[in-house]
């Protein structure tokens, strides 16, 4: 039972952590929180579901709705940020305006997707497996397809990882995000940099949703619960670091997990919400998040 | 082909205030120029126009024949043209080891970058070993001493240093006007080093301007500005 319940806990929690990740990742490049990251993660999905139907195969639809995802992405910045934060520069506006335009932009992009596709509940469906593995007479909560998504968010980790601690781009889109103008002043063009931040953001997103899916069913709204678990998970993680992303999102899987199974279904989500008060209460730049360091 | 930079009737508002009005200036190749005036007279948004950070209303300048009119700080970098900005140009998030890099990180010759990195730090040992703590756990000289070794990685021909001894203890102030100095003849660097520390920078440097309320008050050699008794009081403090 309780093995039973941690592996609920731990696939639930690499969805999570996906979803974590892809906001992280606009975070880190560009120090705005994307909310309409649910609503590009879903039109992707919605794009590879497409592909899936006609070319009936999953796995050539699952890389092309990532692309859709990174080009989504990208376009969101050239079309949407940039105008935008051209205009409005300094003051507190600039750091609130690009946060409710994402808020704008998800309703925008959802209401394109009902257009399009009504608001029925459609199934993506995977060759993988959703019935959990077996051991002798004994079946897990756990499936290929759970054990895919993990693989997933696992990948993300490492790729991401490296790319930002070890090459040339991830140095340029930290210090881009961190100080744009010392960045610009050392040869980063910032905001070609940004653009790629975003693309990758986008790309994880449509990952996320083109794995998840399978699980579900896909409709308009079908990745917003999700998005707001992950949400949280990155909050809880410090909302700059990869691993953290990827534990705050197991933290909260395996907690709402444990909380189902020998609470309440009703409470998790309102302790979802305790959890990240009592982490950002006592730290408040997440469990991962590096203090701040003397500032002369 | 005229060389060196070029300013001519350079004009910087900052909305509907003038920063900067009709400035004209040049500076030789190889040349040590000291820009010198009051906190508010402009000097700071001088070399931030310089580099591409703000744009100016009117006038033109060119570094070598090369127009910086509607330059970008990137392309401008890739001209040869570093910025050191006010109050220790580096990005404190990052490792000494990183900003480093970021001086580097957009030349194609990475044997030179290499080889520009070794001379960084052996010109600031003190950077050396501290290559991977975050730049924020430096002390203000060591941070000034980043900010400057990560810009020879850049591999300037212009070095526009904006206040490098702001809020230094006496002693570090002499140990970076040296470097300064030592750097500019070993490069052939040409650099505009605005300063308040008027008497310092005078001393290494071969002329000096005189910026007051965003206009070009007078210039020439330091012993001229040293022997104008106004001068000395109003503007150099001694
Ligand atoms: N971003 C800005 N917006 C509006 N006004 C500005 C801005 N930056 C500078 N100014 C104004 O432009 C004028 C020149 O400022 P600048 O920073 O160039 O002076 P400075 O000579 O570098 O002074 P300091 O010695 O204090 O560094 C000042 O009156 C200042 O208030
Ligand atoms: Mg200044």
């Amino acid at each position: 039972m309780f093995i039973d319940t941690l592996l609920i806990g731990i696939s639930s929690g690499a969805i999570y952590s996906l979803m974590a990740l892809s906001l992280v990742l606009v975070w880190r490049s560009t120090r705005i929180v994307n909310f309409a990251q649910s609503g590009q993660a879903v039109f992707s999905t919605y794009i590879g579901y497409e592909i899936a139907v006609r070319a009936h195969d999953y796995w050539i639809s699952l890389p092309l709705a990532i692309i859709f995802g990174a080009l989504l992405g990208s376009l969101v910045d050239l079309l949407f940020m940039r105008p935008l934060l051209r205009r409005v520069k300094d003051g507190p506006i600039a750091e609130i305006a690009p946060v409710i335009a994402t808020l704008g932009l998800l309703g925008l992009l959802q209401s394109l997707l009902g257009l399009i596709w009504g608001n029925a509940f459609l199934q993506y469906a995977s060759p993988l497996s959703a019935k959990g593995f077996t051991f002798g007479s004994h079946t897990v909560p756990f499936s290929p397809q759970n054990l895919f998504i993990v693989l997933a968010s696992c990948a993300v980790l490492v790729i991401f990882g490296f790319i930002f601690k070890y090459t040339n781009l991830g140095l340029a889109l930290r210090a881009a995000s961190f100080q744009p103008e010392i960045a610009q002043l050392a040869g980063v063009r910032v905001s070609r940099v940004r653009n790629i931040g975003w693309a990758f953001a986008g790309a994880t997103g449509a990952l996320a949703g083109a794995v998840i899916t399978p699980t579900a069913t896909l409709s308009p709204n079908s990745l917003d619960l999700l998005f707001v678990s992950g949400f949280i998970a990155a909050v809880i993680g410090g909302l700059d670091s990869l691993v953290g992303a990827v534990v705050g999102g197991l933290v909260l899987g395996i907690g709402f997990s444990f909380i189902l199974q020998y609470i309440a279904g009703s409470v998790t989500f309102l302790v979802g919400f305790i959890i990240l008060m009592v982490v950002l209460l006592i730290r408040p730049r997440g469990i991962f998040g590096r203090d701040a360091g003397r500032h002369a | 082909m005229s060389s060196g930079l070029i300013v001519e009737n350079f004009t910087v508002n900052y909305g509907a205030v003038s920063a900067i009005q009709d400035i004209s200036f040049d500076v030789a190749p190889g040349e040590l120029v000291a820009l010198i005036g009051a906190n508010g007279a402009g000097k700071s948004t001088l070399l931030r126009a310089l580099s591409g950070l703000v744009a100016p209303v009117q006038g033109s300048a060119s570094w070598n024949g090369y127009s910086l009119n509607g330059k970008k700080p990137e392309d401008l970098v890739r001209q040869g043209i570093v910025h050191v900005c006010e109050g220790k140009s580096v990005i404190p998030e990052l490792s000494v080891a990183e900003n480093l890099a970021l001086g580097g990180i957009w030349r194609r010759d990475k044997a030179d970058v290499l080889a520009a990195r070794e001379e960084s730090l052996s010109i600031f040992p003190a950077l050396a070993s501290r290559l991977q703590q975050r730049a924020d756990s430096l002390s203000g000289g060591e941070r000034q001493m980043l900010a400057i070794g990560r810009a020879l990685i850049s591999r300037p021909k212009l070095l526009l240093l904006d206040e490098p001894s702001l809020g230094l203890a006496p002693l570090v102030i002499e140990e970076i006007f040296k470097v300064i100095d030592r750097l500019r003849r070993k490069l052939g660097l040409t650099v505009l080093l605005v300063e308040q520390n008027a008497v310092s920078a005078l001393r290494i440097a071969d002329r000096g301007l005189i910026l007051n309320l965003g206009a070009l008050l007078t210039s020439g050699t330091p012993d001229e500005l040293m022997a104008d008794p106004q001068l000395r009081t109003a503007y150099l403090g001694i």
